[in-house]
């Protein structure tokens, strides 16, 4: 592998003509093919792949582009549902599904003549911070700890995605995050991951998780990067009546790194002593630094920031166990044969769905049975009420917060916690912006003590993405974190 | 009905909206295509797929509000009920639980006792299924999609009707009104409009009784029939000691019995919650406003206008009304006729054609054109009564007009008072023993001198005619 590409990057290469769509996708295929150990990718679309690549190149000879960035390499979550493409999840239960549609943002990669690689490993229906519950097996992050040998989690769910990108897999990826899945992993791999604000970007076509939480995103090298994706899969859908109309901006041409005058708010209720140090210190840098470029750094409450994870985990599974009632045999996916009606969706929901999944659709169905409803999915409803005018207030005093993305750096995947809620903590630090709608990001900041990626969350008011990218690119442009991790798969 | 019981009754109505496309996708929704011929990736459920609302759906049914005299709730929320079935292919059925479009509301219907206003509880708009065909396979259950995420309103009745004719007339008029809408064809064999009827029984002054829902029931009769069996069977129980279980019963249209289909514990817990792929549905007032101008005159401002303008009896009014093709099919007809005259041919005559062959109004073989030829020929004496019905068969035969039929067969009546003069005369001066009897005070006699006047014009002197000159002979 030679240099390690970013979108901007080449589309400056193919414009000079200095490489072709062609080499550069069977670079990637390469790259993936030497990469298998990282078990990025659940389907490869080598074919397809080259054979579009050749197409692009071929575009741009009749000076016929569909965008500047034609015939560049993406991988792409195993959520999105892609025409003749299969569609898994991640889960047994649909590890036959080929669908005959597109979802609304893959076709908009395609209409900008994006290059699908194929698709990317996450955990079993998006549920999951460490992509172990993946029917595919644990995707492992690219990176190491210094003083051990020990495979790490990528984070999760678009575990794949994050690492793809980490380890030059595929140039930028895009993965869904509804209560973190896309910075959490972004985070533990150092690369960029861009939460957009509820409504921003098409549910159309992606498998459903929690639907008003799930929201597509990019996972790429850089700020800009993020803000080119963005540029490419946004707007409104007639397709999904929660796609916002609120029009969007163009947000790479507009990045703007400048925030002097702007207010940045740290809020109190993020602070923990058991925050690693280094975490920390990160947290404390980034303020110093943003102070330094002009920005005024406000202490903040968000006084309902605990009771966040707790509901989540009924608003969640609620709607899961309810979106997940499809997988039932009949149609298409899985089907174990049964007695009768009940017995086939028994066992083929058993042996289709892994435990996670399981344990998710057993909590939903419980707290939204007759007598459970108004005690726990009314009471999380309230709760997310409340989160979401503690952010009203905020942005009232400031253009964005500063949090740490994560808890901890990427831990080892022997080392995952048996029990489920300690490793729902995972995502303590994102939760709330999804259950609030807000957009996102994290960025790589610095390297902890053992040289592994510590990320960043900044998050402003709904539909302020451009100033969420400008905010991050200053930060980005200013620290010019360039770290990679070994590439110890390569042997 | 029952000696010493009280009867009460509430009834579901759920009807299909008359749209060319689904409540949540453009699929077609026309009766009777091949099976899984009219089904989108949504109404399959397939992963990934989103619901997007069908306006015209909504616009359907806040004109039903309208008609149904209800509040029209400017914002309403869809909901998931769950439950796993073959032939629900997203495990849930969308559906509005909290937050109905319509609110309270009544229809007034006819008794024997004069009006009785019936309390609407609520409308809602909700998908239906897809159908499960048992018979195609001895191992297999086949499911046929097309009906999946068709439109249906389901209105919801208060408890206000006391017998099973109250009930019929309640179902009648609902329907009445939501295809005088064009909001639903009312279409009961199709399964476009079918009921869920609750029953309960008490003795006067007592409690309520425990009810018992019928499920499915799609004709009048069989509501009728259903109601009679299962409140006798209500009666029985409890003048035996016994207690009626709340239940689901089912309707046997071949004994005429009610049977369980499940018991109260039985009952799903449909977890209802508000569906997160819809935002919630808000109306605004220029919207609604706009609709209300729209409907069109509804069967009671047509009942009203028809007894006043026409001078129709509340009864009369009553039957013309109750179809909206009926109702068109009179105002044709009666426009510059005798209106008498015109209920009597409608409702008597055509009816009776219609009812014989087993046909709708729509398809009837007189049209109101042909029927207003003849009652002309009536009105102007060109026929009598008895040889208009001759000509109205002889025009459902061979589809020719009213005087064609009456110019080919010679009906026209005579009603020259010259000729009827002669024909009284010769009748007179051919019978003078009789003539004399009558003017001796043998009254009856008076009759025959009709019938034989008649005798001798073949039937065609106006019988007025004849009776007024024979009377004014034999007083001379």
């Amino acid at each position: 592998m030679k240099d390690s590409h970013t979108l901007k990057s080449l589309a400056v290469l193919l414009e000079n003509n200095k490489i072709s769509s062609k080499e550069v996708t069977s670079e990637y295929l390469k790259n993936i093919e030497s990469g298998k150990e990282l078990n990025c990718y659940n389907t490869i679309s080598q074919e397809k792949a080259l054979i579009d690549a050749e197409k692009s190149d071929e575009r741009r000879k009749s000076q016929n582009l569909r965008s500047k960035y034609d015939g560049i390499p993406i991988g792409i979550k195993d959520l999105f549902c892609t025409k003749g493409v299969t569609t898994t999840a991640s889960s047994r239960i649909l590890s036959n599904f080929i669908p005959n549609y597109e979802s609304t943002v893959t076709q908009k990669c395609g209409e900008a003549g994006l290059i699908s690689l194929g698709k990317l490993n996450c955990d079993e229906f998006a549920m999951g911070s460490t992509n172990k519950t993946s029917f595919f097996g644990s995707v492992k992050n690219p990176w190491k700890s210094l003083n051990s040998d020990n495979e790490l989690v990528p984070g999760g769910s678009s575990g794949g995605s994050a690492a793809a990108v980490s380890g030059d897999l595929c140039v930028a990826s895009l993965g869904t995050d509804t209560g973190g899945s896309i910075r959490q992993p972004a985070s533990f791999t150092g690369t960029v991951g861009l939460k957009p604000s509820y409504g921003r970007v098409s549910r159309w076509g992606i498998i459903a998780f929690a639907s008003s939480l799930d929201q597509a995103g990019p996972i790429t090298k850089t700020v800009e990067d993020a803000a080119i994706l963005l540029d490419i899969i946004s707007g409104h859908d007639e397709k999904d009546s929660t796609s916002s109309v609120n029009p969007k901006e163009n947000y790479y041409e507009n990045l703007n790194p400048d925030i002097k005058g702007m207010k940045i708010g740290i809020p109190k209720e993020f602070r923990s002593d058991k925050l690693p140090a280094s975490t920390q210190k990160s947290w404390d840098e980034c303020a110093d630094l943003l102070k330094t470029n002009g920005a005024e750094i406000l202490d903040i409450s968000l006084p309902h920031t605990m009771s966040a994870l707790p509901a989540y985990y009924i608003i969640a599974p609620a709607e899961a166990s309810s979106n997940l009632a499809r997988y039932d045999g009949v149609r298409y996916g899985l089907r174990v044969k049964g007695n009768d009606l009940i017995d086939m969706y028994e066992k083929t929901r058993s042996e289709g769905f892994g435990d996670e999944v399981k344990r998710r659709i057993l909590i939903g169905t419980f707290v939204l049975s007759s007598g459970y409803y108004d005690a726990y999915y009314i009471k999380a409803q309230k709760i997310r009420s409340l989160i979401k005018s503690d952010y009203v207030e905020a942005f009232k005093k400031v253009d964005a917060i500063l949090t740490p993305s994560t808890p901890s750096t990427a831990f080892e995947i022997a080392n995952e916690p048996s029990d489920p809620v300690q490793n729902y903590l995972n995502d303590i630090f994102t939760v709330p912006v999804n259950l609030a709608g807000l957009p996102g990001i994290s960025i790589p900041f610095a390297n902890d003590e053992n040289n592994l990626p510590i990320g960043l969350q900044l998050i402003t008011n709904s539909f302020e993405e451009q100033k969420l990218l400008n905010v991050a690119r200053n930060i980005e442009e200013t620290i010019n974190y360039s770290e990679t991790p070994e590439k110890w798969w390569f042997k | 009905m029952i000696e010493g019981w009280n009867l009460v009754i509430g009834i579901e109505i759920h009807a299909q909206v008359n749209s060319k496309s689904k409540l949540f996708s453009s699929s077609p929704t026309d009766f009777g295509s091949k099976p899984n011929s009219q089904v989108s990736l949504i109404d399959a459920a397939m992963p990934g797929m989103l619901p997007v609302i069908n306006k015209f759906c909504i616009e359907q049914a806040v004109k039903s509000g309208i008609g149904l005299n209800a509040k029209i709730n400017k914002k309403s929320i869809f909901d998931r009920k769950n439950y796993f079935y073959q032939d629900l292919p997203q495990g849930y059925q969308i559906s509005q639980y909290k937050d109905p479009i319509v609110g309270e509301g009544f229809v007034e219907i006819e008794t024997e006792n004069g009006q009785k206003k019936i309390g609407v509880e609520r409308l809602h708009l909700e998908q239906d299924a897809g159908k499960s065909l048992h018979d195609q396979d001895p191992n297999f259950t086949f499911v046929d999609l097309n009906r999946s995420g068709i439109a249906l309103m389901e209105i919801v009745s208060k408890p206000d009707m006391n017998s099973p004719e109250e009930a019929v007339e309640y179902v009648r008029k609902v329907r009445s009104i939501l295809r005088y809408l064009g909001t639903c064809d009312g279409n009961m064999e199709q399964g476009s409009l079918r009921a869920d009827v609750n029953v309960s029984v008490n003795k006067p002054g007592n409690e309520l009784g425990t009810r018992c829902e019928i499920k499915n029931l799609n004709s009048f009769k069989f509501i009728h029939a259903a109601i009679v069996y299962e409140a006798k069977r209500q009666i029985k129980l409890i003048e035996q000691g016994e207690s009626v279980n709340q239940e689901t019963r089912l309707f046997n249209t071949q004994s005429g019995e009610t049977r369980s289909m499940r018991s109260k514990e039985d009952a799903h817990d449909y977890r209802y919650f508000p569906d997160p792929d819809l935002l919630p549905l808000t109306l605004d007032d220029d919207w609604i406003k706009g609709l209300q101008d729209s409907i069109p005159e509804l069967p009671d401002q047509i009942k009203e206008r028809f007894i006043n303008e026409y001078s129709l009896s509340s009864y009369d009014a009553n039957i013309i009304v109750s179809d909206k093709a009926t109702s068109e099919y009179f105002e044709d007809v009666v426009k510059n006729r005798n209106p008498k005259l015109v209920t009597t041919w409608v409702t008597g005559e055509l009816f009776s054609i219609l009812n014989k062959k087993n046909l709708i109004i729509e398809d009837s073989p007189i049209t109101s054109k042909q029927l207003g030829e003849l009652v002309d020929n009536i009105e102007n004496g060109k026929i009598s009564n008895r040889q208009a019905k001759e000509v109205l068969e002889e025009m459902c035969e061979s589809g020719k007009g009213a005087s064609e039929i009456i110019d080919e067969k010679g009906l026209s009546q005579i009603s020259d008072e010259n000729e009827i003069e002669s024909l009284v005369d010769n009748v007179l001066n051919s019978n003078l023993e009789n003539v004399k009897k009558y003017k001796n005070g043998k009254d009856k006699l008076f009759g025959f001198f009709v019938g034989e006047a008649m005798k001798l014009s073949k039937g065609k002197a106006n019988p007025k005619i004849v009776n007024d000159l024979i009377k004014k002979k034999l007083s001379q």
